[in-house]
């Protein structure tokens, strides 16, 4: 066996420690370093002292034998980098091999980013099925972790956050950071729409527009046939345009392109006043 | 029916797109070296014979062979391949393919590596559909068919391909993302001649956009309609009309928000379905307690063609017995999202001779597992997956039904096994009783863990597989392992082809061994193993004839990635970072590396760097 077999992890421990082997008969050890210093710390700072011992080194400590030649991220920066480096880390290792006469102290593992490797969708199976009886229609607990529909997914570098029509089925996205002003957005809401609308009007027309499409317009200004809205953070309906476009973006939530003859009708929240005044 | 269905593939379609640039003028082409050749005419025979002929071929497998024959097979093969796989959709540009291959009419294209799907990857990674869309558009407008797999499709991809193309017919999307349901809705309401939408495990967002009702109205040619993973709302009566007229559907899988009582009703309007996933497989609240409930048994008994059972999302056991009419017939029963027991399996399974693929919870445990072997003497392919996937000391699947599967199921050629301990002695005895083994992954969810019996890391164990296993192509190791099982995979695991590692191996010996060893390798995944740059450099032999290798938390450095990326110009050597870690680091995150005959791409987001 050439040297690579790579010892990284015997660089970090000062030379006069002992990893205290407990060694069976089928020569499997497995250290149990007290030290918090040479402790690869790999979960945050503060973490309790579950001894760290790593990646099937166990057979090859016992020989004790080369070095290592490449080199290792020097402990405080093991949380970097992904799975093996998180929290749980230290806490797992007291599964290491546990000869039958060996009790071993249990405490609860921590989680591993992507171990076992099941997809999320199996994830909640547990939990899921105990709300079996329950109306397929609570959802809550059931949706799919990551998901919330209304929230405006951030994907990459934009912000898309839904919108909606009266009278179009057919919502659409809009990502709010390629746009930096209530009028940008207002154009983009015709654009969107214009087209969707019209057929709207005449199902019929598949293909080459046959009736002639009209632009929608004064979303903002309370004008035109339509006004544009949007839901906050509070879950709360706010007409769009009255606070300053920065705030705009961080609040939004969803929007909404409504009929404006339908507007008194919608509740636009009472204290919301309040909140729109604080600019 | 696998979670992950990878055909071997040799020599691959891209990788000759290289031996053949360096062909070129020295191919022998049909008038080349024979004088009396030169004319046209018998070219053109012998093309026109060679196209007809080359129209029956059907395994690209045996198309890529052909193409390598000579430039007028080359190019004759273009011409009549109709159905494009591209195993890596960064591996060739779309410009390119459809350059080559102009008269195609299916697209199959995978994008993500498989540990993207356990978080091992930033989102927005890439594995964008939209070029390709735009570039099908283009040269085949004619396309009927997609299959895409971890690919991130856009609600305007899915309008582009029900607009452009007016012969669209058929959609499976796998593992995908970045669509909802308003993009749903604009396919499904344009592409008039759909026959197939199959939705499979992947990530669907609520736009809370009825898309169901978007089908057009009249008779529909569906034949295939999944969206089991549809986590939304869907409209009900839309759904029992859109079946109604349905006259050609054969599979249906429905989601967990529609309940057995509308199940029911679906049942009664195409008892000629042989596929049914079955919605929640539980009352909803809103039928009352003192209704008759309707007779499932009758209409279970009714699907007379009825070979795939899945479903059960939200399984009421007490429902279970309405399944029985079918069980004789089931060659595919999935139920693994049903949390269900031993005893309450056994009354299903032992009525189910003829099942080959059977997907399952442990929950059943080695009982419900010695059930099965019991039983279905036909079985080819079992998974069981955990319910409580955490490390434990405990599960309730060790093993003792690992043992009892490989002594009843004699032809099994796939498992996937997630388990809290097992034996080396039970793994020893599955390679000796199922020869037939082609795909072999257990997942020991405890890390290192040893087999409990002996203490020993469990080498033993797959070194038996690979040894007795000689159809082996894909392998899932774990547990404790030193760098003595990889020297038998080395040794012994010729046909790998897929090769999946996790918290295992000593040194870098255990990589080298697998890289020189195994000459049929072509997807290597590693995470959390001590393999440093020395054992990367040990493939360099190797990497162009594989589709990628991907290794995170390991012990590469940047240096030693930018000597393979220097050393290989036809790599794409990536190097991607997580959320707290710096761009000029020497430690590498996370390497995935991929041939490629387009160089770095253009489209890498900032926490990928391109060596």
């Amino acid at each position: 066996m050439e040297s690579g077999c790579s010892k990284k992890l015997l660089d970090l421990i000062p030379q006069e420690k002992k990893w205290g082997f407990i060694e069976n008969q089928n020569g499997i050890s497995h250290g149990s370093s007290e030290e918090k210093k040479l402790e690869l710390k790999l979960g945050p700072p503060g973490e309790e002292d579950e001894p760290l011992v790593s990646f099937g080194y166990f057979s090859s400590m016992k020989s004790n034998a080369k070095q290592a030649h490449n080199k290792f991220p020097p402990a405080q920066e093991d949380h970097r980098g992904g799975a093996v480096l998180t929290a749980s880390w230290a806490k797992n290792h007291h599964h290491q091999p546990k000869p039958p006469n060996c009790s071993q102290k249990r405490t609860a593992p921590g989680p591993v980013v992507g171990w076992p490797p099941i997809r999320s969708f199996r994830k909640n199976l547990a939990t899921t099925s105990k709300l079996a009886s329950e109306s397929p229609t609570s959802l809550p607990h059931k949706v799919a972790i990551e998901r919330k529909p209304a929230a405006p997914e951030t994907r990459g570098k934009g912000l898309f956050v839904k919108i909606n029509m009266d009278g179009v089925p057919i919502g659409r996205k809009v990502d709010l950071k390629s746009y930096d002003s209530y009028e940008k957005l207002s154009t983009a809401v015709d654009e969107l729409f214009r087209g969707l609308l019209a057929a709207q009007r005449d199902p019929s027309a598949d293909g080459p527009k046959q009736e002639e499409e009209k632009v929608i317009t004064g979303v903002l200004d309370g004008n035109g046939e339509y006004t544009l809205v949007y839901e906050d953070n509070e879950g709360d309906r706010m007409l769009v345009g009255d606070v300053p476009w920065h705030m705009f973006v961080s609040t939004v939530k969803r929007l909404r392109v409504l009929k404006s003859s339908e507007l008194s009708v919608i509740n636009l929240g009472s204290s919301k006043k309040g909140k729109m005044v604080q600019n | 029916m696998s979670e992950d269905d990878e055909r071997q593939q040799s020599p691959p379609s891209d990788l000759e797109f290289v031996s053949n640039k360096a062909r070129n003028c020295n191919a022998t082409g049909s008038g080349s070296g024979h004088p009396e050749f030169q004319s046209t005419y018998p070219d053109q025979v012998l093309e026109n014979v060679l196209e007809n002929v080359l129209h029956f071929l059907t395994s690209r497998r045996d198309r890529n062979a052909a193409s390598l024959v000579c430039k007028s097979w080359y190019r004759v093969e273009a011409l009549t391949r109709s159905e494009l796989f591209i195993g890596n959709c960064y591996a060739v540009s779309p410009g390119r393919a459809t350059a080559r291959f102009t008269r195609v009419k299916a697209l199959h294209l995978k994008g993500k590596p498989r540990f993207a799907d356990f978080n091992l990857m930033p989102p927005d990674w890439g594995a964008h559909f939209n070029p390709w869309a735009l570039a099908m558009a283009k040269a085949y407008p004619w396309l009927e068919k997609v299959h895409l797999k971890r690919m991130s499709v856009t609600d305007d991809d899915l309008a582009t391909l029900a607009e452009l193309f007016l012969g669209f017919k058929e959609l499976v999307l796998v593992c995908c993302d970045g669509f909802g349901t308003s993009g749903l809705a604009i396919f499904v309401s344009k592409c008039r001649q759909l026959k197939v939408l199959d939705l499979i495990e992947s990530e669907v967002s609520d736009d809370e956009t009825d898309w169901i009702s978007c089908f057009p109205e009249g008779e529909s040619n569906l034949e295939s309609l999944i969206f089991d993973c549809v986590e939304c709302h869907i409209n009900f009566e839309a759904l029992d009309r859109l079946v109604a007229r349905s006259p050609s559907l054969k599979k249906l899988k429905l989601n967990r928000y529609v309940s057995i009582g509308q199940l029911y009703r679906l049942m009664v309007r195409a008892p000629q379905l042989t596929h049914l996933g079955t919605g929640s497989f539980s009352p909803s609240d809103i039928a009352g307690q003192g209704d008759q409930e309707p007779d499932y048994v009758a209409a279970f008994a009714a699907c007379r063609s009825l070979v795939c059972l899945s479903g059960f999302r939200e399984i009421i056991p007490d429902y279970l017995p309405a399944i029985y009419p079918v069980c004789a017939n089931l060659t595919s029963l999935n139920f693994s999202y049903a949390n269900i027991t031993a005893d309450q399996l056994k009354p299903i399974i032992s009525k189910c001779h003829k099942l080959q693929t059977f997907w399952v919870l442990d929950s059943i445990c080695d009982e419900g597992l010695q059930a099965v072997a019991a039983t279905c003497k036909d079985l080819r392919e079992l998974c069981v997956f955990p319910v409580d996937p955490r490390e434990d000391n405990d599960g309730p699947v060790s093993e003792v039904g690992l043992q009892a599967i490989s002594e009843g199921c004699r032809k099994l050629q796939s498992i996937l096994y997630f388990c809290q301990r097992m034996t080396n002695a039970a793994v020893i005895a599955m390679s000796k009783n199922c020869p037939d083994l082609v795909v072999f992954r257990l997942c020991i969810m405890g890390r290192h863990r040893p087999d409990p019996v002996t203490g020993e890391p469990m080498d033993d164990g797959f070194g038996a597989i690979v040894m007795n296993c000689k159809k082996l192509t894909r392998l899932a190791v774990s547990g404790l392992l030193t760098d003595k099982a990889f020297d038998y995979i080395g040794r012994h695991g010729k046909l790998v082809c897929t090769l999946s590692v996790a918290f295992a191996g000593d040194s870098d010996m255990a990589l080298k061994y697998v890289l020189e060893g195994c000459p049929q390798l072509q997807k290597l995944e590693i995470r959390d193993s001590p393999f440093g740059d020395a054992a990367l450099r040990s493939g360099l032999h190797h990497y162009y004839n594989m589709r990628f290798l991907w290794m995170s938390s390991c012990r590469l450095t940047r240096h030693g990635c930018q000597e393979i990326a220097r050393a290989m110009p036809r790599l794409v050597v990536e190097v991607i970072r997580s959320a707290d870690e710096e761009e000029m680091d020497d430690v590498v995150g996370t390497l995935y590396m991929y041939r490629s005959l387009e160089g770095p791409r253009t489209d890498a987001p900032k926490f990928v760097t391109i060596l």
